[in-house]
């Protein structure tokens, strides 16, 4: 959306008497510019430069790209890219945000804001899809890709038919229930005014009575000892494979930074099996790390999983179900990991892993087959 | 009796300590282990897109250690190495520039103390008093002086002539993670005290508060205090994105929402005694401290109840008050081991007085979330055990 270009006519300086003028300085920086008004630092940002980084879409559509995705191409691909923390219909899973439904809900107890229900603007949800979704995987999807995201999550609102196509053609009709939802800040009116009074000090109120204590609700976390009470809750990762044309760039470069992957002792590995389960684990990504100095993230790190003890990696906080697990001696074979991997919380209740669970047996097979090719 | 810690000669007194460089780069003594940050796991789906609190009831004076400040990361805090660093300014500018970090070293560069507050800091006490301390009601804080380089400054190096008129114009900050956190800034705050920080408390940015390079945006909420920034474009109009719009509004009890809610009004809490930070020495001369400030300016005054706001002395400031920083308050004072309801009240040099829960809920309802700002109460019993409460 900027086609500047240098221009002759300085940056004239008028700004400092336009604006306000802040107080900051103490002592007077000597002004070292040149009568241009400039340090002469820094370069030219190209045009590519520019294209590749400034991708944000405002409410009048200016920064949206040319392209279109269907209602029915977009509810593939959300299965694919986001079902895993949204859920199939957009309706969150655990803690996770739900995007479809709420309609009505702003003024009930607890609201319920989701796409449909609270969002101004269609722009948000394009440019927020766009740019940093899939969580853990960002800007892997085409724009075609978001567009038929978009269409999907608006039909799961029930604001298009099933045989939507949203395009940046249309973009602009599509009607967003509470764009007029909103009020510019107005606390100096509603709330300043009245607030700023001398206060009282002396007899202020008759008496006083506790009308509600934390204890009673008692979510506080505890503090154990002096260590670290963070308790991470393993993240659900969306990192499903990209679709069909994955924008290839993004998804090499993780690769790079991704430490090589050791061969096992396994003798009858197969290479093609592995190369696909090495794509299944990117869901696991953003929670797990494997190869040469792998780290526990909010998930352990997975060096040799397969034939070690269960919750065994130090300095990992497992669930109670895990460490109960580790003192029993039971060891990670293909059948537990599998059984894990299918249905993570039927195979350990309180398990900190919020991933929902493969549902294809290939994808199973395969993960494992990874797994166990991922050394010490 | 005589106390064997004097009468004895201890082993500190007799051998060796630690010699120099055992910790080339200091942590904490391990008695002070219990400092530390500390999340509330309920509150987020995982670790990567999550907060912590900064143990405010554990620290005294106005700055905060980078190692225990709190954080707040929407995928992750990213290790971006200043060879890797780029800083783009685009849009409504008259040539759009890249700088290296080794450029932003170059500018002239300022000092300011400033605290940053999550909009959601208190968020959890809007319905009633649920998390019992004040690292967890109040820990989305940290104060830092941060040495960087005034946005305005930056601004006028990409030349400001393109943009017209500035009245309406506005700066979208965006930063490098996969997060992608943008904010839509007005042109005047801009260019008013915005800093392009790259140090705090004198050593680099701590990965996890946006190493190399985040911004600081004064008195204004901790989201707009983009991390890992990596781009400055003048626009025309507020891009609307997903945390100016679906989040960091703030909902009123008729369901719309107020949205542009830049300014963290001022607001103050005891930091001790309160429940993390118990009374252990019995009845007698007590410290009563805690923390003020305010997104308007200095705080000028604060004031603290004992008896649940019946009845209000004012407190000693530690320093005068200075803008968008924390500051320190006392009461030293006299403790007889009865209950307490202590309160404190911040007042700042707009005349801004700190509001009650009650009064907040009157204009806003119990959805807010966001900028909750109100009155802490601290139940303190006759053990010197604390306790989260309301009170009429």
């Amino acid at each position: 959306p900027d086609a500047m270009t240098a221009s002759a006519e300085p940056a004239a300086k008028p700004q400092k008497d336009a604006m306000v003028v802040s107080t900051q300085s103490e002592t007077a920086i000597p002004d070292i510019r040149t009568e241009g008004g400039h340090f002469g630092i820094g370069r030219a940002a190209l045009p590519e430069e520019v294209a590749a980084w400034d991708l944000d879409v405002s409410p009048d559509g200016t920064g949206l790209p040319v392209g279109s995705g269907s209602v029915e191409d977009g509810e593939m691909l959300f299965s694919d890219n986001c079902a895993v923390c949204h859920g199939e219909f957009a309706e969150g899973v655990d803690n996770w945000p739900e995007l479809a439904g709420g309609d009505g809900t702003l003024a009930d107890e607890d609201p319920v804001k989701t796409v449909g229900s609270y969002w101004p603007y269609l722009s948000t949800a394009w440019d927020y899809v766009h740019r940093s979704m899939p969580y853990g995987n960002a800007q892997s999807l085409s724009n075609d890709d978001v567009y038929a995201i978009v269409a999907y999550i608006l039909y799961s609102n029930y604001l298009v038919e099933d045989d939507f196509v949203l395009s940046n053609e249309n973009f602009l009709e599509v009607e967003m229930p509470n764009a007029e939802g909103f009020i510019v800040d107005d606390r100096a009116e509603t709330e300043y005014t009245k607030w700023r009074t001398e206060p009282c000090m002396t007899a202020c109120k008759e008496s006083v009575e506790i009308t509600m204590r934390a204890s009673v609700l008692d979510v506080t976390p505890e503090e154990e000892g002096g260590e670290a009470t963070e308790e991470v809750t393993q993240a659900a990762a969306t990192t499903e494979e990209p679709a069909a044309e994955p924008a290839a760039e993004p998804v090499e470069e993780a690769k790079a930074e991704e430490p090589a992957v050791q061969e096992a002792s396994a003798p009858a590995a197969d290479p093609a099996l592995i190369a696909d389960g090495e794509k299944v684990f990117r869901k696991c990504r953003a929670c797990h790390e494997v190869g040469a100095g792998a780290k526990n993230k909010s998930g352990p790190q997975l060096n040799g999983v397969i034939g070690r003890t269960m919750g065994a990696v130090e300095d990992f906080r497992y669930s109670k179900g895990f460490e109960a697990a580790h003192d029993e001696g039971r060891i990670w074979d293909a059948a537990s990991m599998a059984e894990f991997l299918a249905k993570p919380k039927d195979f350990m209740k309180g398990t900190k892993m919020s991933f929902a669970g493969l549902k294809k047996d290939a994808d199973l097979e395969a993960i494992i087959a990874y797994l166990s090719s991922v050394g010490e | 009796t005589a106390d064997p810690l004097i009468t004895e000669i201890q082993p500190w007194a007799q051998a060796f300590g630690e010699g120099v460089d055992a910790t080339p780069y200091g942590l904490p003594i391990d008695f002070e282990s219990d400092v530390i940050r500390r999340n509330v796991p309920w509150l987020t789906a995982d670790a990567t897109s999550s907060i912590n609190f900064t143990p405010i009831h554990a620290l005294d004076g106005t700055i905060t250690p980078q190692g225990c400040a709190f954080e707040r990361h929407h995928s992750g805090a990213i290790e971006l190495r200043k060879q890797d660093y780029r800083l783009m300014i685009n849009g409504l500018v008259d040539q759009p520039l890249v700088f290296t970090y080794e450029d932003l070293e170059r500018f002239p560069r300022e000092n300011h103390v400033y605290f940053c507050e999550c909009a959601a800091n208190t968020g959890m006490e809007w319905a009633g008093a649920q998390l019992n301390g004040a690292q967890f009601t109040h820990g989305m804080i940290h104060n830092m002086e941060y040495s960087g380089i005034p946005l305005r400054t930056l601004l006028e190096e990409a030349g400001l002539g393109a943009a017209g008129d500035l009245e309406d114009k506005w700066v979208y900050v965006e930063g490098a993670d996969a997060s992608s956190n943008g904010r839509s800034i007005p042109m005047a705050k801009a260019l008013d005290d915005v800093l392009v920080a790259f140090k705090a408390n004198g050593e680099a940015l701590r990965k996890e508060h946006g190493y190399p390079v985040r911004l600081v945006v004064p008195g204004w909420e901790g989201n707009m205090w983009v991390k890992w920034l990596r781009r400055i474009e003048v626009t025309n109009q507020a891009v609307e994105s997903r945390e100016e719009t679906s989040k960091y509004t703030d909902v009123l009890e008729d369901g719309t929402a107020r949205k542009w809610t830049w300014v963290m009004d001022a607001k103050s809490v005891v930091t001790s005694p309160s429940p993390q930070s118990p009374i252990t020495h019995g009845k007698g001369p007590l410290v009563i401290t805690g923390l003020a400030w305010s997104g308007h300016g200095a705080i000028t005054r604060v004031d603290v109840s004992k008896d649940g706001g019946k009845t209000w002395e004012t407190a000693r400031l530690a320093k005068p008050g200075e803008k968008m920083a924390l500051t320190r308050f006392y009461l030293d004072t006299e403790w007889d081991g009865e209950d307490m309801l202590l309160q404190s009240r911040a007042m700042d040099e707009t005349g801004y007085v700190q509001p009650t829960k009650a009064q907040l809920r009157d204009v806003r309802g119990l959805n807010s979330i966001y900028h909750n700002n109100c009155i802490q109460t601290w139940h303190v019993k006759p053990s010197g055990e604390a306790e989260n409460v309301e009170v009429s």
